[in-house]
């Protein structure tokens, strides 16, 4: 077993046990706080994957920006989410059985599949390469343009949704 | 050098985790969490296959940049969406927000 086996053993079981903890604990702000723990090692993941952009994009976005966001809703919904009452709903086990079945055939899937073993060398600069076909109009800029278009009706629609409204109720 | 069974199996356990919030979660911003950790996992494949098979094609990465674009407006729109219930109805509980249920 090589030291990068060890590594990925290390982060990806410390973000599975951030991930079981986000899914089970009652507070919801200690979830909220797991989930960036998990978010963490997800990006390190990303390292390992030599997807350094991926990795800061991770830590940035999702941690920075929507883990943040979670945070806020937590704390403005706060009331009924002292621990009273059950944090789970009656036919949890059905949803357990669902996941593990689904976890069970995927696994066995992946590991009957043969795959393709990494490719020798260096995967070179890959952010340069990235920001260049964002922008170039033979590969990726409209699925860029579009979702840059999706963030901004992203953006005026949840203000519409969360502005009170005018009409006294 | 990991396999990428590796990767495979932990996104998808990471998949399933997410599952089983959003399947048995009561909270509706504890759903939105179980949603995140199911697109990460989806990103995570994405970013696995991009290395072990293409390396010096980007389109792996680029997909993956959509979903995170997609992954921020789902939070801001689903969270926009649960203050809006709370203001009117007080709760976020799954169960109760039962206002288009025929």
């Amino acid at each position: 077993m090589t030291a990068s086996q060890i590594f990925f053993i290390l982060f990806a079981s410390a973000t599975l046990v951030a991930a079981y903890l986000v899914v089970t604990v009652r507070n919801l702000i200690h979830a909220a706080l797991w989930l960036v723990a998990s978010l963490l090692g997800i990006a390190s993941i990303f390292v390992m994957l030599d997807a350094s952009f991926m990795a800061t994009v991770e830590v940035v976005l999702y941690i920075g920006a929507i883990a943040i966001l979670i945070v806020f809703a937590v704390m403005l919904t706060r009331r009924v989410m002292e621990d009273v009452g059950p944090q789970r709903i009656n036919t949890w086990w059905f949803g357990a059985i669902l996941a593990t079945l689904f976890f069970v055939s995927a696994s066995a899937l992946i590991w009957l599949t043969k795959w393709p073993t990494l490719p020798e060398g260096d995967v070179g600069n890959t952010v340069l390469i990235l920001g260049k076909s964002l922008v170039d109009p033979s590969k990726y800029v409209v699925p860029f343009e579009i979702a840059s278009v999706l963030l901004i009706v992203a953006l005026i629609g949840s203000i519409a949704v969360a502005l009170p409204s005018k009409q006294p109720e | 050098m990991i396999p990428l069974a590796w990767y495979l199996t932990f996104a998808a356990a990471l998949f399933c985790l997410g599952l089983y919030a959003v399947l048995a979660r009561q909270n509706a911003v504890a759903i939105l969490m179980g949603i995140e950790l199911m697109l990460n996992a989806v990103i995570v494949n994405l970013i696995a296959f991009w290395r072990y098979n293409e390396p010096e094609n980007v389109s792996g990465q680029a997909f993956a940049i959509i979903v995170f674009a997609v992954a921020a407006a789902e939070a801001a729109v689903g969270l926009a969406l649960i203050i809006s219930i709370y203001r009117r109805r007080e709760t976020v509980m799954a169960e109760e927000i039962d206002m288009m249920k025929w």
